[in-house]
């Protein structure tokens, strides 16, 4: 065990797991965080707090990850290198260890372009690839990146995204592969709509040997109306949508956005090497705990902390 | 005739390999602030600007991203395309742009010596390098090494 976190505990003690994202309110309100935490908190394993995405700012992911450790929720802090430097980021992720953060999944980040204020200066002064080996770094060695000996090391459970629905295809289950060597234990996909071509990365993976190194949880999320999943496509970065599944959602009616969405995670669960899915409901929390019920996945063993 | 070369990268690999051993002999002159390193600073502003676009970042890993520079992805990304690359193959952040990672991976498949490059994970950036020549540094790896913590 790196960390003892719960999701970590879930998955090497072999079961199906499932994460959902939190969205940050727009609030300096603690109630609105956990508002949100106890509508998906009791069908999931770990709560993802997501940090500033697509450029838009909410309450930061440090901020919502301390307000869910002090509640007993096992949070995962999404940490983007689109904000801050290295010296910001290390100081972060010591501060959010202590403060009972276990899972941590390691960005590159949206561009600024993404969000509502782009004037803001976008700095990537590491990438995803870089953070996550820093992490390992602080973690494993028990240093910061200039070499210099921490008191005590934070455990950490290090997370990575993987897109394998945007090009270059070919690439992305080498860069998969670079991810785990660069310090990840888990991963976290973006939306899946795709299946085949999701069945088709994972064969790769399994090719390269690196689903017995690194847990794969698959996102998925429920689409709200075929005109919202157009405008996701057109206007969400990297997240890709068949135009058969659009299709589906003009045909269907009231509810045909949750009901794809278990089918997929039906398929998804058939697939060799996926280890859970991520459920990213964007304004839709309260359709979480349906989805994973109808799913079959609900979760008997409730989410605790490990102080 | 400049889009030819950039689709080269076997040609291109070739020439950087053999000036790099070219260079060898040269290392005692080629210091940093020295003359030496204010005309190869001018050169390789003109010809790798010239070629690749390049931002002078002072630690060329052309021969590791498919002879394609790095520095020109809007993230400054040097280990992979981000995962906002458009179905079309192009940026997520200049969509009128193909994905800088999109033509690494193409071209890295054509490298014979350096194409299996693009697998390792780099250091992060030395933001003092900027504007500094690379050549120079690349014939001192003390200039280069990452930081004490960073293992490879």
């Amino acid at each position: 065990m790196r960390s003892g976190s719960h999701l970590e505990e879930v998955l090497r003690g072999g079961r199906f797991a499932v994460t959902a994202e939190l969205n940050p309110p727009d609030s300096a309100d603690p109630e609105s965080v956990y508002e949100r935490a106890r509508m998906i908190a009791p069908v999931c394993d770990a709560i993802n707090a997501t940090d500033a995405s697509g450029a838009h700012v909410h309450m930061s992911s440090v901020g919502v990850c301390a307000l869910l450790t002090r509640a007993g929720f096992d949070p995962v802090m999404q940490v983007s290198c689109r904000d801050r430097n290295r010296i910001a980021i290390q100081g972060d992720l010591l501060g959010a260890a202590a403060m009972g953060v276990r899972n941590v999944l390691c960005l590159t980040g949206d561009g600024v372009q993404a969000g509502d204020q782009p004037q803001a200066k976008p700095v990537f002064d590491l990438d995803s690839m870089t953070l996550l080996r820093t992490a390992s770094i602080l973690r494993d060695k028990g240093e910061f990146l200039s070499g210099r000996k921490l008191e005590v090391p934070p455990r950490l459970f290090l997370g990575a995204a993987e897109n394998p629905f945007a090009p270059p295809y070919d690439f992305r289950p080498h860069r998969l592969k670079k991810k785990v060597d660069a310090g990840a234990d888990f991963i976290q996909t973006q939306y899946c709509y795709d299946v085949a071509r999701l069945r088709e990365f994972m064969a790769k993976v399994r090719e390269l040997g690196v689903d017995q190194k690194v847990f794969i949880l698959v996102g998925v999320g429920p689409l709200r109306t075929a005109k919202a999943a157009e405008w996701m496509r057109a206007n969400v970065p990297g997240v890709s949508i068949p135009d058969e599944i659009i299709d589906r959602m003009k045909r269907g009616g009231k509810g045909e956005g949750k009901r794809l969405c278990v089918e997929i995670i039906q398929q998804i669960r058939e697939i060799q090497g996926v280890a859970g899915v991520h459920i990213m409901a964007y304004r839709q929390e309260e359709l979480v705990p349906e989805i994973v019920e109808e799913a079959g996945l609900l979760v008997r063993d409730a989410m605790k902390v490990h102080p | 005739m400049l889009r030819f070369l950039q689709n080269s990268p076997h040609a291109l690999e070739l020439v950087y390999a053999g000036t790099s051993k070219m260079l060898v002999p040269f290392r005692r002159v080629m210091k940093r602030g020295s003359r030496m390193e204010r005309l190869f600073i001018h050169l390789e502003k003109w010809t790798k600007g010239a070629t690749f676009d390049c931002r002078m970042c002072g630690q060329c890993v052309l021969h590791s991203t498919g002879m394609t520079c790095p520095m020109t992805c809007p993230k400054e990304l040097r280990n992979g395309p981000c995962g906002g690359v458009r179905a079309n193959g192009y940026c997520e952040v200049l969509p009128d742009r193909p994905c800088v990672w999109s033509q690494a991976w193409e071209r890295s498949r054509k490298m014979p010596l350096y194409g299996q490059e693009i697998l390792h994970v780099l250091a992060p950036v030395d933001r003092r390098l900027k504007d500094t020549s690379a050549w120079v540094n690349h014939l001192h790896p003390e200039l280069l090494k990452p930081p004490a913590g960073w293992e490879s």
